[in-house]
């Protein structure tokens, strides 16, 4: 046979897995930011679970993205499914970082906050607080998710610059110690 | 008794410095246009020392620029890996310590805790968060205090006692529990006789003393600390002569 065989001598693409806990998308749109990168990035990495892919739960990864803070107990589930997933886990943008605006709401206890939204708000007639078991239960206050995994890298940001999601992930997919200079590191 | 210009020094990171008689070390080093970090120290007040970000070694030891007379001969060492990485740590304990949300917050790009922090490498303030609950005041007119941003550096106390003649500040509370009050019976800024011309009203590094009705003006590029790092000011008073 003549037929040219496909050898599978392409380097193995690391796997990448992405996700929002109580994020605004933000960071991910961000990183969307990379524009046409985003073609020669698919050529170094695969997408596993993510918004980004229609995979349900994550599968062994080389590097797992996290956006957001802890809000609920479905945000905690997912996290350490990542952490037991992923070599790398690195959070990205302030949410994740330090809770973020969200945790603005930490001052204020929780049944009063969801006293206003869903009982006595403007607006509201007959108004109840979901109780549905589907429904995950808020957490007390927003945490930042070192407080719950290993975190290995940071990104900071609201969000991070494409450029700084760029750098961090080239750096790590070429085994170096990822580094963010003056106008790349930014906290707003 | 000889009144004659000194011309004494003393070597930082192996550069010569000069210095007059009574000068810090951080004031030498200021005057021969060179950075050491620091947050509560301003050439115009006397030393606090609560921040620590100026810690340098000398002969060895390590100790507070803004607090160390100059002298003859020493031996200072300012930007090691050592020094910068407890720096950066000092950094973190002040960033646990309040609710900097910098996303939200006014002074983003203006504020020198942040700069300080930017110019230290810190990716993460990687101690728990305490999130304090200090109640905002906003009964001034023109002025509004969020607390809970506050490092207790002192400079609005200074200010206002040594300068404005006012004693509109003070620091209170012991430990964790130290915070900045107001002094007025009521405990609120309007009922002082605070005002914008005071130097008490631009003298904060932080975000806590702000004027009302005034946040985000500069677009985002053009604040302070998007032209250059802080360590290219060096001397804080050059930060001022933007306010205007």
């Amino acid at each position: 046979m003549d037929a040219p065989v496909k050898h599978k001598t392409a380097k193995k693409k690391l796997k990448v897995a992405t996700t929002s806990l109580a994020g605004c998308f933000g960071c991910h749109m961000s990183f969307l930011d990379i524009d046409e990168r985003l073609f020669e990035l698919l050529g170094h990495i695969e997408f596993d679970r993510s918004p980004f892919t229609d995979i349900k739960e994550a599968g062994e990864c080389d590097i797992g993205l996290i956006e957001g803070g802890l809000c609920n107990a479905e945000n905690v589930h997912v996290l350490r499914e990542f952490r037991r997933q992923c070599k790398i886990l690195v959070a990205v943008g302030a949410c994740a970082i330090n809770g973020g605006l969200p945790a603005l709401r930490n001052p204020i206890p929780l049944p009063a906050i969801l006293a206003e939204v869903y009982h006595t708000g403007i607006g509201l007639s007959d108004g109840m607080i979901p109780n549905d078991p589907e429904l995950p239960l808020p957490l007390n206050k927003v945490h930042p998710i070192h407080e719950v995994v290993k975190v290995d890298y940071f990104i900071p940001g609201c969000p991070p610059s494409a450029d700084a999601i760029w750098q961090v992930l080239s750096d790590l997919m070429a085994g170096r110690e990822p580094a963010l200079g003056h106008g790349l590191i930014h906290y707003d | 008794m000889s009144k004659t210009f000194t011309l004494d020094t003393f070597t930082l990171d192996n550069k010569v410095i000069p210095f007059e008689d009574g000068q810090t070390i951080i004031q030498a080093a200021q005057a021969a246009k060179v950075y050491i970090p620091h947050l509560c120290y301003h050439p115009d007040f006397k030393p606090h020392g609560s921040c620590k970000l100026c810690t340098v070694k000398v002969n060895g030891r390590q100790t507070a620029a803004c607090t160390m007379l100059a002298a003859a001969g020493m031996v200072v060492e300012s930007e090691t890996d050592e020094l910068n990485a407890e720096r950066r740590t000092l950094t973190q304990m002040l960033f646990v310590e309040g609710n900097h949300f910098c996303p939200s917050c006014e002074k983003s790009g203006d504020c020198q805790l942040q700069a300080t922090a930017y110019d230290l490498g810190m990716m993460t303030a990687h101690f728990d968060h305490f999130f304090p609950n200090r109640p905002l005041d906003a009964s001034h007119p023109d002025f509004i205090l969020d607390l809970n941003r506050c490092i207790l550096c002192s400079l609005c106390v200074r200010a206002s006692r040594d300068v404005d003649g006012k004693n509109v500040f003070a620091l209170a509370g012991r430990g964790i529990k130290t915070h900045l009050i107001v002094n007025a019976k009521s405990g609120k800024l309007a009922d002082t006789d605070f005002n914008a011309q005071d130097k008490a009203a631009h003298v904060c590094p932080v975000g806590v003393i702000l004027p009302k009705r005034k946040g985000f003006v500069v677009p985002i590029g053009e604040r302070t600390f998007d032209k250059l790092p802080i360590s290219e000011y060096v001397d804080t008073r050059l930060l001022d002569s933007d306010e205007k």
